[in-house]
């Protein structure tokens, strides 16, 4: 049997990865777009676990938004990254500093 | 099974009169060609005066709650609402010739603007987590956005990046902590979280369910990034500098009344229960914004990332009143919030003002000898930075006395003392721009030419500091009968 917190330890286990793939990574911007669906999926797992533990549906109806949300999400910032790469040539995170103070 | 109940579309008017003008806004502005682009910009301006007027029928004093307990309309949304419209209104003005200059008069940049009003409204209005949640997103998409929107700028697309990735991280800390009170309490609705938590939150040994206060901490995390408090502040200083003047001038005001309005909802009415545990967390994020915002503010040379450090400093302000958990200290911090959102657009509004086609006055050396150049302006431009430093009798001294006294009300002094402390730190860098413009030679001597009605609208803007300093009842009547 699966309980609740299994589902909600996993959940955690994915937000931390995604986390630290944010704060890890040096290297390309794209793996920083990824981390980020990964942390909205983990959060959704979350809500549907409870959801479905509570035999509430409204935790259900949120997924679906953060859902969409996180799709327009991914799409502006695949959007801001064609606009850096033209603009800089690069997509890695170490030649985003020209910025300081 | 709960019977289905139409909701009252009345309530929403507002918000749907926006969104119709919005669309309205952008098929219009594909009609246009270059010469008639300023129709964009008046449609957009009637929009929000539209959207003024609406509000200002429909308010009351009787909150109403519709859409299945998702949104709510209150007196203290009116009134933010209100001056959201009317900030974002003189952002538009004082943009229009900068962005023209630049062939950068744009639809979009209003679209996007109106957009993000729409973000901020649902955010003003809402009343479960998933309302909150779409508000935000609404109103951040919008701003990634429109810090990219001057595609030729290396610093504007590395900015919009940075915007991007912390924001993401900040809506997905926010949402991960509405998760775990959601599965805490059952509920979506802030008010049903509110009447659980007070009945069940607490055992009797006074120890908090543990999952709460687990969801407390990352909403409190998310809010912080939100608001650019200290230790989430990395975000500020670089999108300030990197984005376009007026994109500057459009994300740093409106969006934080409407920030208030979520710590509002989600802590004041969602986890009053809680307070003890929220005031601990948000009395470390406001000591540190204010040290950090004052002090790294000094050493900048950079007029935008000064003003980004210092309104990482008023963030701390706004936060103490929230601190002081009373309806006095919400009150004093709702005066604190409009006050900055009216002191930063007229800052923001003179460097648009000094800049010219080609030029841009955001460097502290191209405010020397502006006496010179214009004695209003000079004046303005005192007015305003007095208000931010709060010297009286502009109305930031006031507005930083009421925070200040609502902290000492609650014996927390030490906080008191350290808030008075930093913004006497504080206060030397906002001097300092006021005698480079009195007492150093001017260095760029051309001169100041401005539309007729961004002459009146900044001046007004500068008096209102004055005005309001003299006469601050009005304001504080309103602020403190919409708290109660």
């Amino acid at each position: 049997m699966i309980t609740l917190s299994d589902y909600l330890i996993v959940s955690a286990i994915l937000f931390c990865l995604s986390l630290a793939g944010i704060f890890l990574n040096r290297k390309n911007v794209i793996i920083l777009l990824m981390s980020i669906e990964l942390m909205l999926l983990s959060v959704n797992i979350n809500f549907v676990a409870f959801s479905a533990f509570m035999g509430d549906i409204a935790g259900q109806v949120f997924v679906f938004f953060i859902l969409t949300v996180a799709a327009a999400e991914a799409a502006i910032g695949l959007a801001i990254l064609v606009v850096l790469y033209r603009s800089k040539q690069s997509i890695n995170v170490d030649d985003m500093d020209s910025m300081k103070g | 099974m709960n019977d289905f109940e139409l909701p009252n579309f009345a309530l929403a008017l507002p918000e749907m009169f926006l969104l119709g003008m919005t669309c309205l806004v952008l098929i219009v502005d594909l009609f246009l060609n270059e010469k008639n682009r300023v129709f964009t910009y008046l449609l957009a301006q009637l929009t929000l005066l539209g959207a003024v007027v609406i509000t200002y029928y429909q308010a009351g004093i009787v909150s109403e709650i519709s859409f299945t307990g998702s949104f709510i309309r209150d007196e203290m949304g009116d009134i933010l609402k209100i001056f959201i419209y009317i900030i974002t209104a003189v952002v538009f003005l004082y943009s229009r010739d900068y962005l023209r200059d630049r062939q950068q008069f744009k639809g979009e940049f209003y679209a996007l603007g109106l957009f993000g009003v729409l973000g901020m409204m649902i955010m003003v209005s809402a009343h479960s987590f998933l309302t909150i949640y779409l508000g935000l997103e609404l109103l951040s998409l919008s701003l990634y956005t429109m810090v990219a929107l001057n595609r030729d700028s290396e610093a504007s697309a590395e900015a919009a990046m940075k915007y991007f990735v912390l924001g993401a991280i900040a809506s997905g800390m926010l949402l991960y902590g509405m998760s775990m009170i959601y599965g805490a309490t059952g509920s979506l609705d802030i008010a049903e979280i509110g009447s659980y938590i007070n009945e069940n939150g607490i055992s009797e040994d006074g120890k908090i369910n543990i999952v709460l206060s687990f969801g407390l901490v990352f909403i409190v995390v998310g809010l912080a990034f939100k608001l650019g408090a200290v230790p989430f502040h990395m975000w500020v200083p670089d999108i300030y500098e990197g984005a376009q003047t007026p994109v500057t001038l459009y994300l740093g005001a409106a969006p934080k009344l409407a920030a208030f309005a979520m710590i509002m909802r989600i802590l004041v009415e969602g986890m009053q229960p809680l307070v003890a545990d929220w005031q601990m967390m948000l009395t470390a994020l406001a000591v540190l914004s204010l040290a950090v915002g004052n002090i790294i503010a000094i050493a900048q040379t950079n007029m935008k990332r000064m003003l980004a450090y210092s309104t990482i400093s008023h963030v701390g302000f706004l936060l103490l009143g929230i601190i002081a958990g009373n309806e006095d200290g919400y009150s004093a911090s709702m005066f604190y919030v409009l006050i900055y959102a009216l002191t930063s657009i007229g800052a923001f509004g003179m460097i648009i003002l000094l800049s010219r086609s080609g030029f841009e006055a955001d460097k502290l050396e191209d405010f020397k000898g502006l006496n010179e150049r214009s004695r209003w302006y000079a004046f303005m431009m005192l007015l305003i930075m007095f208000s931010m430093a709060g010297v009286p009798p502009t109305v930031g001294f006031f507005a930083k006395l009421w925070v200040i006294k609502a902290v000492l009300d609650v014996d927390m002094a030490w906080l008191a003392i350290s808030a008075v402390l930093f913004s006497v730190i504080g206060a030397y860098y906002y001097i300092r721009i006021i005698k480079l413009m009195y007492f150093d030679k001017a260095v760029d001597k051309a001169p100041i030419k401005a539309a007729v009605d961004m002459q009146f609208v900044i001046s007004t803007n500068g008096l209102l500091m004055l005005v309001l300093g003299l006469f601050p009842g009005a304001l504080v009547a309103v602020c403190q009968s919409v708290i109660n």
